[in-house]
């Protein structure tokens, strides 16, 4: 399956990927200005920059092959979506209990402000095409291949 | 506290319509120009700080940004400028040199823009580089006055000679004043495509030992990081006597840029501000550099070509014959507009002249005693298309030397402050959150496409003037032609009037 | 309107040339009626020939056709052969009138050798003192011009059609085992006599089809060496260049044809260890002397003549043989014309020689 990797010596720390990755996920998916400027709420972005400067690089959902956020789940809203292998969140049985941001060993799952109490993870852009943060990261740093666990 | 004078050069504007305040330009900035007032939730920017270099106008993922000239005006004045006064500010608040970075940028005539190429019709066919072979491969080194044959068997044996697939080079730009990203996108862009980069009086990191192949490895007055090892890695060794932006003076990388690996390569202390000598303190002669070449020549056991790199001032005609008779292989001309991470900027503006005409000086000079094939001529000092490469080549050099061009392909945007080593392209600063931003692979990749991109534009142009191998435009002056040239010039280029 | 030497004049052209290999001779009618079938290719501005072995009872002596444009050229000119050469015979080159042939200088010729006692102040050997000389009056003499310098050879060109020209030399009654022919096709109108072909030095001698774009770094490179290219024509340069290499510095023929048609790069990377390393060195070291751009060539010497193409055969030329005749020519009409069946016709590769030497002579 393919994931995302980050490569810290080429992350800038510049939150690009922070704001595709909102404004993806947001009423206006291709247009940067309206999705922030019109949206009510802006979505919660699923990507996350750690820095520890210079050190820094982008986080988000690792899609794991041993889930531990999917086991935590109460209502079965986390699930494995059969076609692509990505970890995703029904939002409509999301009971926004959070057990699951707890059980993430990576921190990969946040708090969604612009739903009501459900949480928000990466989804692979799956309705994108190739997720936002990998195609606009400017240095190269965000990349998709092949991986290992 | 006394009241500054120092006003904004650039003026930041924001279009509030467009930008999302995603804060990425407050990030990018190393100057800090932009802020975010979380207080208002709105943005604000110090135009004092800004430096031009568009950073933050690339990185805006909305296009919100722009930089304009600061619309502060003074009387109409054509002889106290605005640079002119403000230099003058700066000075009185400061008490010190006046520095800046990159070269030469006063509105001196640029030749290259005076001469035209020529192309073939009718007597002579041109050649489509499309279908036939079309040879730019290049070689530089000292030539023999002679092959001599026995028995149908070549006996005399060549010089060294450094092999180029074509006849563009990356000039010497040391480690320290660029970043080690920047150094290893060259040494990589250099491999891919066939050609040197230069050191520069930086020595070589160890990381990059395994470019050897594709370095040519500078001997300065500093003689820094210049040990047994150094001299055997590359494939050419270079004496730098003087550079184009600042001729008469040594190198100068203030103590801000020496970190620990920068300390290690050039073996100095950390922090401790490098400043090459103005000569090499042992070279006050010809004599002194013939003993130096050759001194370089024994400890390399004869094996590398030695170049002499000097920048283009009044005689340097003269001094380029003492050079080639003091037995350097290769000669390095660097012209008044070179560019540079640090120098006085008066030195910069006013000394030096321009390389067209020192390498048509230089290059005759050489044919009149007979000598021209004993040195081959690279010359710098703005090299900034393939047309400047044709009309080099045809007024005599062999290969050319680019630094800008090169930076520029890597991210720069000539703002001129390389020497505060807050580069926000990553490339002329050791800052390592600064230093990150210059990707290699990538900056390799786009250092690689501008020669390639230069190699077909050579090809069509050589092409066009019926000629399929590049020694044959190599000192080809009836293949160009003057416009908007006094005679004076045109007779120290040595080239006809178009219409001629 | 400014000639050869004040302007560059560039020009299109017909080439011939004809040996025969035993050194048997034969009368000029031969390269006259090969080269008036390519009346076409010239436009009756330039037209010449050079012939070897016409001068036997002279063959020792260096052979000067001379044109002066005054006698004032002349005296001037005698005053210094006599105090360089011994000067065993001089006269007039015999010509008759040619309705199309106008404006004749003074066409003379002498047979000389140079003073001994000049030979050893100037420390030169025989030939460069001679060159040497041809020099000095081409540059130094206004309104004298040194048409061949060789021994035993000579080159007689005019302004006209080559069949015109040969007409006017009388050519037929002379006889010689090796003839070259060359019709001009300038793009400019010289009108001057210095201008046609053949250029000579000594007894090379070159007639030439094409336009050299690489004119002017081969002249700055041979002009480091001492030859003053005065004339700024393509085949003075040539000519120079193969001086340079095969008397000068001693190349061995195939050498030198190497240097100035060199094979490509991409042909030198197939090539085995060892010969890659001698045409490395010959690009390398004479990469000044590559001639590019169109031409055919024929150099004419005491041994033969070598006619050559440009590495990508952009001008015309074909070979062909019958029995102990080699010919040469741009087209093949131009050799059936002298010799309808020959043994063996061919065209030459680019940068392929066709090489047509004296029996018992093992190079140019």
């Amino acid at each position: 399956m393919k994931k995302i990797y980050a490569q810290e010596k080429y992350c800038i720390g510049c939150r690009l990927c922070e704001v595709y990755c909102s404004a993806v996920h947001s009423e206006y998916p291709n247009d940067l200005v309206k999705a922030f400027n019109r949206s009510k709420i802006v979505p919660t972005p699923r990507v996350k920059v750690e820095e520890d400067r210079p050190l820094s690089f982008a986080m988000q959902c690792r899609h794991c092959d041993e889930p531990h956020c999917l086991k935590a789940c109460i209502t079965g809203a986390m699930y494995r979506d059969e076609e692509s292998g990505a970890i995703l969140n029904d939002a409509e049985r999301c009971v926004g209990c959070w057990t699951c941001i707890v059980a993430c060993p990576y921190g990969g799952i946040f708090r969604d402000e612009s739903k009501s109490k459900v949480v928000a993870k990466c989804d692979y852009c799956l309705d994108q095409g190739d997720p936002a943060c990998v195609k606009n990261c400017p240095n190269g740093a965000l990349i998709i291949e092949e991986g290992g666990e | 506290m006394t009241l500054s004078m120092n006003t904004p050069e650039f003026l930041v504007e924001r279009d509030l319509d467009r930008c999302i305040k995603c804060q990425v330009c407050v990030g990018q900035c190393a100057n800090e120009v932009h802020k975010y007032d979380k207080e208002t939730d709105s943005l604000s920017c110090d135009d004092l700080a800004c430096v031009g270099c568009h950073r933050c106008v690339t990185l805006c993922p909305t296009h919100a940004l722009t930089i304009k000239k600061f619309p502060l005006e003074f009387r109409e004045n054509a002889n106290w400028t605005a640079n002119t006064i403000n230099a003058i500010y700066k000075q009185a608040e400061s008490g010190g040199i006046l520095l800046t970075g990159m070269g030469n940028d006063k509105p001196y005539p640029i030749y290259w823009d005076h001469l035209l190429l020529n192309a073939s019709q009718v007597t002579n066919p041109s050649i489509d580089p499309l279908r036939e072979p079309m040879e730019v491969k290049t070689y530089l080194g000292r030539k023999p006055d002679k092959l001599d044959f026995s028995d149908g068997e070549l006996v005399t044996e060549i010089a060294p000679q450094v092999e180029l697939e074509l006849p563009i080079m990356f000039s010497a730009m040391s480690f320290g004043s660029i970043s080690l990203n920047a150094v290893k996108s060259l040494a990589a862009a250099a491999k891919e495509v066939g050609t040197m980069f230069n050191t520069g009086e930086g020595g070589l990191h160890q990381d990059l030992y395994s470019y050897g192949d594709n370095a040519i490895v500078q001997v300065a007055s500093g003689r820094f990081g210049v040990h047994p090892q150094y001299l055997d890695a590359g494939t050419a060794i270079e004496i730098k006597i003087g550079q184009g932006a600042k001729p008469g003076i040594g190198g100068h990388l203030p103590g801000e840029k020496v970190g620990k690996e920068v300390s290690e390569t050039r073996m100095i202390p950390e922090g401790s501000d490098a400043l090459s000598p103005a000569p090499h303190h042992d070279i006050y002669s010809i004599e002194d550099l013939r003993q130096l070449i050759y001194s370089l020549k024994e400890a390399t056991r004869y094996k590398k070509p030695v170049a002499v790199k000097i920048a283009a001032v009044h005689n340097v005609a003269a001094i380029a014959s003492g050079i080639a008779r003091a037995g350097a292989d290769i000669i390095t001309i660097d012209g008044f507009r070179g560019g540079t991470g640090a120098t006085p900027l008066r030195t910069r503006d006013n000394v030096g002249i321009p390389i067209e005409l020192a390498l048509a000086a230089v290059d005759s000079r050489l044919r009149n005693e007979s000598i021209r094939h004993q040195v081959s001529l690279v010359v710098a000092g703005s090299v900034r298309n393939s047309a400047d490469i044709m009309k080099a080549i045809a007024l005599g050099a062999d290969a050319v030397y680019i630094g800008s061009s090169a930076l520029l392909a890597l991210g720069c945007h000539m703002c001129q402050k390389c020497y505060t080593g807050k580069c926000n392209w990553g490339i002329a600063t050791q800052d390592p959150n600064l230093v990150k931003r210059l990707n290699p692979e990538i900056g390799a990749q786009r250092a690689a496409n501008l020669l390639r991109a230069w190699k077909h534009e050579i090809k069509e142009m050589l092409g066009g003037m019926g000629i399929n191998a590049i020694e044959s435009l190599r000192g080809n002056r009836l293949m160009l032609r003057g416009v908007g040239l006094s005679d004076r010039d045109l007779e120290i280029l040595g080239v006809k009037a178009a219409g001629e | 309107m400014l000639r050869e030497g004040q302007v560059r004049i560039p020009s299109g052209c017909a080439i011939s040339g004809i040996i025969n290999r035993k050194g048997n001779r034969f009368s000029g009618e031969k390269i006259i009626d090969s080269i008036a079938v390519m009346h076409d290719r010239s436009n009756g501005l330039g037209g010449g020939f050079a012939a070897y072995g016409i001068y036997p009872e002279y063959k020792d002596f260096y052979a000067f056709h001379m044109f002066y444009d005054n006698l004032r050229a002349k005296e001037d000119v005698e005053h210094f052969f006599n105090e360089h050469f011994s000067v065993e015979l001089s006269g007039i080159i015999p010509t008759r009138k040619v309705s199309s042939i106008k404006n004749a200088p003074i066409i003379w010729r002498y047979f000389m050798k140079p003073l001994p006692d000049k030979i050893r102040d100037s420390e030169l050997c025989e030939d460069e003192y001679v060159v040497q000389c041809v020099m000095k009056i081409n540059s130094k003499f206004s309104g004298a011009y040194v048409v061949s310098s060789g021994k035993n050879m000579g080159a007689f060109k005019a302004v006209g059609y080559p069949e015109d020209v040969g007409e006017f030399y009388k050519l037929e009654e002379y006889e010689g085992y090796t003839w070259t022919a060359h019709g001009r096709f300038p793009t400019n109108t010289p009108g001057w006599w210095g201008g046609a072909h053949p250029f000579t030095l000594l007894d090379w001698s070159v007639v030439h089809n094409g336009e050299i774009s690489s004119y002017d770094a081969n002249r700055r490179y041979v002009e480091m060496f001492g030859y003053d290219c005065s004339l700024q024509t393509d085949t003075e340069a040539i000519t120079y260049a193969f001086d340079l290499l095969l008397r000068k510095h001693g190349l061995p023929l195939d050498m030198a044809i190497q240097t100035v048609a060199a094979p490509f790069w991409d042909s030198i990377a197939h090539m085995d260890e060892k010969q890659q390393k001698v045409f490395k060195a010959l690009r390398i070291t004479y990469s000044s002397l590559l001639i590019n751009g169109p031409f055919s060539i024929i150099l004419g010497s005491k041994n033969g003549f070598v006619a050559l193409n440009d590495r990508i055969k952009l001008r015309a030329l074909v070979a062909a043989e019958d029995n102990e005749t080699l010919y040469v020519a741009s087209e093949e009409s131009a050799i059936r014309a002298v010799c309808p069946k020959p043994e063996r016709v061919w065209s030459p590769r680019g940068g392929e020689p066709v090489i047509g030497l004296l029996e018992g002579a093992d190079s140019i």
